[in-house]
């Protein structure tokens, strides 16, 4: 067995150190809970042994959760309920165990490694920035299955206990402090002797195990500690989760459930209602889509399809072309890793308008606390602007965010070309110029790569690198390196017409264009979109956008793509009644003054031939013809290599369109469907709108030979 | 005779200010840290100056935040510049940035430093109020107090006067006389009449407009992003391209209503804004190949009574910069003299060319007159404004500029400077 524990005596106290061999991090596998328990047994048996500490020997980690490789073996829900509560025999061991264990927590302690602290005695967390306690759960379509919905209600309160249950957001040290979540902080260098003196303490009774030390105000005695007051509360946070999640999260409402029934019976009820909760959960489609999702994400991380042996160059410096949304959005997630970035534009006006706007960006992340007033300063600091390319002769790269016209950016290629050091990486954040084109008016085409950002820049996570065949690999490899180090997600896709993101929205968005010029109405288009699991459906979509800019691009996936691609009428018409969208604060829908969305403005069906008289399509059919124009797109793209993977296709339209999570990404979709199924469907379709829905040959081939995009069973990537 | 050994000589590389903006205007929403961060972080890029190779940082400034009195340490502290960066702070009054300057020379031709940056800063919308002895000796008992019948008998003995604050004064704590009282002291001494004030004036403001209009004023400013607004602050903002002689004329006198000459027109305002140069030994600029714009020569301080012409010290300066540098003020391509006041201006001037100022400077003959075609031929402080740290390395910056777009070989500096103190400075184009 392996070892992952050692025990060290100190004065009666028992040190336990965590520390998983061959793994870079801790985490709970069925054979780590076995050593545990022994470990647990061991030492209650040991007379001489008086309390006990646990302490991570991971730099950064002190427990990151379960193994989630286990919850894939799981092939029924009785499995994963077994699991759940071989987990909770251990936990209750530690619990109720003769010898007190203090949890000395540096660094990540999640999930299992949060509900082991929880079953602890006291705990003391070390005040590190990695130091964050979280219960990421439904994250993965799962519950907390290791006592966590039983006993973190006990420890912080009802309310703060959802909070972080349903959210799986990360509680910082000093936050853990004042919610009660630990008993102490204390400087990471005394942790380990303030956790023996704590031990003794508990051993000693001077201290008792598990002290009720949470705060207990008008608010918290009106609603967290009596049954009238829990009853709203939960009947709240079911309301708001409803709303929220649309209903597309089960693992929400089994968290809801599972709490709530560790107010009404025994505990042993309460942690059998749990684990028959995590089991039901583990089964569902939703847990495996997202853990699909973890896998991909995890495996991009490690390997991009670069090719292991091409090191990136490191980027500490750049400057930003252009200073409107999108080049400002660049800066702003730049400054905050500590790279310094030089805006250039024509004026200096405009360089002022670029900077005012990463200070607005920072300055939100100040008014939330998320930055310190210090850390803002000093990241603004960072953001400097010239109007005339000073200070580019050092600059490792440049982003290029100008406006969207090829001479306009063969202009400031040259320009900057002439001042930048001859190895200087020139990125181009353009979304409907082929990179390719761009790349002809560079001395140095090999250094041009496309880094295709989502607007908003700092909230959307997506990032496509575009290589063109005279990329060289150095090149991506230090952008994709760059991309991840200011917090993207970066797939690396070939250069062609819309790139990978925009390419397969195009179909989807058209076919809802198309819908209007049928007749149907607009918020019944939105809605059926919405219903399938989309943030936001596809005409809400172009008032965002733009109209000037969805129609830009359509005409140039129609010129590129033809007949399939051939634009709706609907959008240019209400483009060329001078609707611009959220911008011009008339689109389809009605704006107020702040450019708040309100209902679907009728008076656009004015422009159409029906009027405002729309015809009913049922909800399933709109889904239908719109998810399979999309879906059908990406397989296209797989097969003309425009993406190296139905991983990253998945991943690009999951985090560049909000591609329902639940539902892995177009070609976990399929899978899910079936791609006989898929190919019947496309073929019904096409048979009425001939020529828009013609399956993908890969399609058809892989449906042909019984294949899947991904394995059935086992680790999906 | 340089005072640096050749090929130790100290090379200015370049430099840069933000604008210069009457107090309570434009800038007033930063504090002289911020601005010096603005002004230090744009010459790094301007200059592509690899920062890890930055060994040195001083600042001058004349009133101190008292909670972060090391303003330089603040500066080099910004996450652009490593923080192995040294860092210290120096107060020469309105000298402040020439003491920077040279402080920063001298380690560079010691060889304790290679790469420095020096300058100064000043914010005067944002100075400190201080309380009154009364109110703070208060303040100290009752945080010493242990019970509350202790604290209400500390704060019993306050009286209605140790509520007036303080503010920082401009004028000499050992004579009690003003800035403005000095400069029209020395005016009548010297016979400086208004006319001629006026004259100097107008001269500065037309020549920091000329400057302004024809982008070499501009060349040295970093736009500036402040709030409330946070639009692009370009340009000084007290230079008056349309002013006149009758406008100047029209303005009554401050200091001495009856007899004074000195006006708000022919003075140097309070004003904010921040200025750094770039400093390197010969060899290192050559090595890492950087082009100096021009090399210190020599440079003098000189002392005086305050109590006598506070603002007339250069006059002692200048002279044993000149010998120093084995140069006479023939040899001077150009003169840049801060200007204080215009009176100031004329009094050292007077001075130059003055039997009795020779002989206190230890001369047999005067200096000699300045060719005023030569003087302040980009404005001056009473034109551009005068943010009290900073003026000295404003001054350094376009003198050195200047001589380069000339292709003038030499050029001198004179700045005055509160408690008697003047500073000189000759520097030599590359």
């Amino acid at each position: 067995m392996s070892k992952a524990l050692t025990l060290e005596m100190v004065d009666g106290i028992a040190v336990l150190t965590f520390d998983l061999k061959n793994e870079s991090i801790n985490k709970f596998s069925p054979a780590v809970i076995e050593e545990f328990t022994a470990m647990i047994e061991q030492l209650d048996k040991d007379t001489s042994v008086k309390g006990a500490v646990l302490i991570s020997g991971k730099p950064g980690t002190f427990i990151a959760g379960a193994d989630i490789d286990q919850f894939l073996e799981f092939k029924t829900a009785k499995d994963a309920q077994t699991a759940s509560a071989f987990g909770h025999a251990m936990m209750t061991r530690i619990e109720k165990g003769r010898v007190p264990v203090v949890a000395a927590i540096e660094g990540a302690c999640l999930g299992g490694g949060l509900e082991f602290a929880l079953a602890c005695a006291y705990r003391i967390a070390a005040d590190t920035p990695k130091t964050v306690l979280a219960l990421p759960e439904v994250q993965l379509g799962l519950i907390p299955g290791a006592g966590g919905t039983q006993r973190l209600p006990r420890r912080v309160g009802l309310q703060v206990a959802l909070d972080m249950i349903l959210t799986g957001k990360n509680v910082r040290a000093k936050k853990a402090l004042q919610t009660a979540l630990v008993d102490e902080l204390v400087h990471p260098s005394i942790l380990r002797s303030v956790a023996i003196q704590r031990a003794k303490e508990l051993a000693a009774g001077s201290i008792q195990r598990n002290e009720d030390d949470r705060k207990h105000g008008a608010k918290e005695i009106l609603l967290d500690d009596n049954p009238i007051g829990r009853t709203v509360v939960f009947r709240q946070a079911r309301e708001m989760t409803q709303k929220k999640s649309k209903g597309h999260y089960p693992a929400l409402f089994a968290a809801i459930d599972a709490v709530q029934a560790s107010f009404s019976g025994t505990p042993e009820q309460g942690f059998a209602e749990e684990a028959r909760l995590f089991g039901e959960m583990a089964m569902t489609s939703v847990c495996k889509e997202l853990m699909f999702l973890f896998y991909a994400t995890t495996s991009l991380k490690k390997d991009a399809g670069i090719g292991a042996d091409v090191q990136p160059r490191k980027i500490d410096r750049i400057a930003v072309l252009g200073t409107g949304f999108m080049g400002a959005g660049i800066a702003s997630i730049t400054v905050p890793q500590g790279v310094p970035v030089r805006f250039k534009d024509t004026a200096p006006a405009q360089v002022a308008k670029g900077i005012a706007a990463v200070r607005d960006v920072l300055k939100d992340k100040l008014i939330k606390r998320q930055v310190t007033r210090q850390q803002f300063d000093d990241q603004m600091s960072l953001v400097s602007g010239t109007t005339e390319y000073t200070g580019f002769a050092r600059l490792p790269m440049v982003i290029e965010a100008v406006f969207e016209d090829l001479s306009v950016k063969h202009k400031v290629i040259a320009e900057a070309e002439a001042v930048l050091p001859p190895d200087a990486i020139f990125a181009t954040n353009t979304s409907t110029i082929p990179i390719t084109k761009i790349a002809a008016g560079s001395k140095r085409p090999a250094q041009v790569i496309g880094m295709h950002f989502f607007s908003p820049v700092h909230k959307m996570p997506l990032l496509e690198v575009i290589v063109t065949p005279q990329t060289a690999p150095e090149v991506t490899a230090t952008v994709v390196d760059f991309g991840r180090k200011i917090g993207k997600t970066v797939i690396i896709v070939n250069d062609a017409p819309g790139f990978y993101v925009n390419r397969i929205l195009a179909p989807y968005v058209n076919e809802a264009g198309l819908l209007l010029d049928e007749g149907v109405a607009i918020d019944a288009i939105d809605k059926a979109m919405g219903q399938f699991g989309f943030p936001v459906g596809p005409i809400n979509l172009i008032d965002e956008v733009g109209l000037d800019i969805a129609g830009k691009s359509g005409g140039i996936m129609a010129e590129a793509f033809g007949g399939r691609m051939t634009p709706s009428t609907a959008l240019q018409k209400v483009l060329s009644a001078g609707r611009l969208g959220r911008k011009g604060k008339s689109g389809f829908y009605t704006y107020d003054e702040k450019g708040k969305r309100g209902d679907v403005d009728e008076s656009v069906y004015q422009l159409y031939a029906g009027g405002t008289k729309r015809i009913t399509v049922e909800r399933s059919d709109i889904q239908r013809r719109l998810s399979l124009a999309m879906v059908n797109e990406a397989a296209r793209c797989l097969e003309e290599g425009i993406i190296k993977s139905a991983r990253d296709g998945d991943i690009g339209a999951v985090f560049g369109i909000g591609f329902p999570p639940f539902r892995g990404g177009p070609f976990r979709h399929m899978d899910a469907v079936g791609l006989a199924e898929v190919v019947k469907q496309l073929e019904a379709l096409n048979a009425k709108n001939p020529g828009r829905f013609v399956p993908a040959k890969i399609l058809v081939e892989m449906a042909r030979d019984g294949k899947r995009f991904y394995p059935a069973a086992g680790k999906p990537v | 005779m340089p005072i640096y050994e050749p090929g130790r000589r100290v090379a200015i590389i370049a430099g840069v200010r933000t604008p210069f903006a009457k107090a309570g205007t434009t800038l007033r929403a930063l504090s002289a840290i911020e601005l010096g961060k603005i002004a230090v972080s744009e010459l790094v890029h301007r200059t592509n100056l690899d920062p890890k190779t930055l060994d040195l940082l001083v600042f001058g400034t004349v009133i101190p935040n008292v909670v972060a009195p090391n303003i330089a340490r603040e500066i080099a502290l910004m996450p652009l510049l490593p923080k192995g960066v040294d860092a210290f702070s120096v107060s020469r009054a309105c000298a402040s940035a020439n003491q920077a300057i040279t402080d920063a020379a001298d380690q560079i031709a010691l060889g304790h430093a290679d790469i420095a940056i020096a300058g100064g800063s000043e914010s005067l919308s944002t100075v400190p109020i201080l309380h009154s002895r009364g109110f703070s000796d208060t303040l100290v008992a009752a945080s010493k107090a242990k019970t509350i019948g202790q604290r209400v008998q500390a704060f019993s003995k306050l009286r209605g006067k140790d509520f007036i604050p303080i503010t920082p004064a401009i004028a000499e704590p050992t004579t009690g006389e003003s800035m403005g009282q000095s400069a029209e002291k020395m005016a009548k001494i010297n016979g400086i009449t208004r006319e001629a004030q006026d004259e100097l004036t107008l001269a500065s403001h037309m020549n920091a407009a000329k400057g302004t209009k024809d982008g070499r004023l501009t060349a040295e400013i970093v736009p500036v992003v402040a709030g409330p607004k946070y639009e692009a602050v370009t340009d000084d903002n007290i230079i008056r391209p349309d002013t006149t002689l009758e406008a100047l004329a029209a303005l009554r006198p401050v200091f001495d209503k009856r007899y004074g000459s000195i006006t708000a027109g022919n003075a140097s305002p309070l004003t904010d804004g921040a200025a750094a140069v770039l400093l390197m030994r010969e060899d290192v600029a050559k090595a890492l190949g950087f082009t100096p714009t021009a090399y210190i020569r020599s440079y003098a301080y000189a002392a005086l009574d305050p109590g006598e012409q506070l603002l007339q010290a250069p006059v002692l300066a200048a002279p044993k910069a000149l010998q120093r540098a084995g140069l006479t003020l023939k040899d001077m391509d150009l003169v840049e003299m801060h200007e204080a006041f215009a009176a100031q201006v004329l009094s050292n001037l007077k001075g130059f060319e003055s039997k009795e100022w020779a002989a206190r400077a230890g001369l047999s003959a005067p200096l000699g007159e300045v060719d005023r075609a030569k003087l302040n031929v980009m404005g001056g402080s009473v034109s551009i404004g005068h943010p009290f740290g900073a003026t000295g390395a404003r001054i350094t910056t376009t003198l050195v500029n200047e001589l380069a777009r000339r292709g003038g070989q030499f050029g001198l500096m004179t700045v005055c400077a509160a408690g008697g103190l003047g500073f000189s400075m000759v520097v030599e184009r590359a």
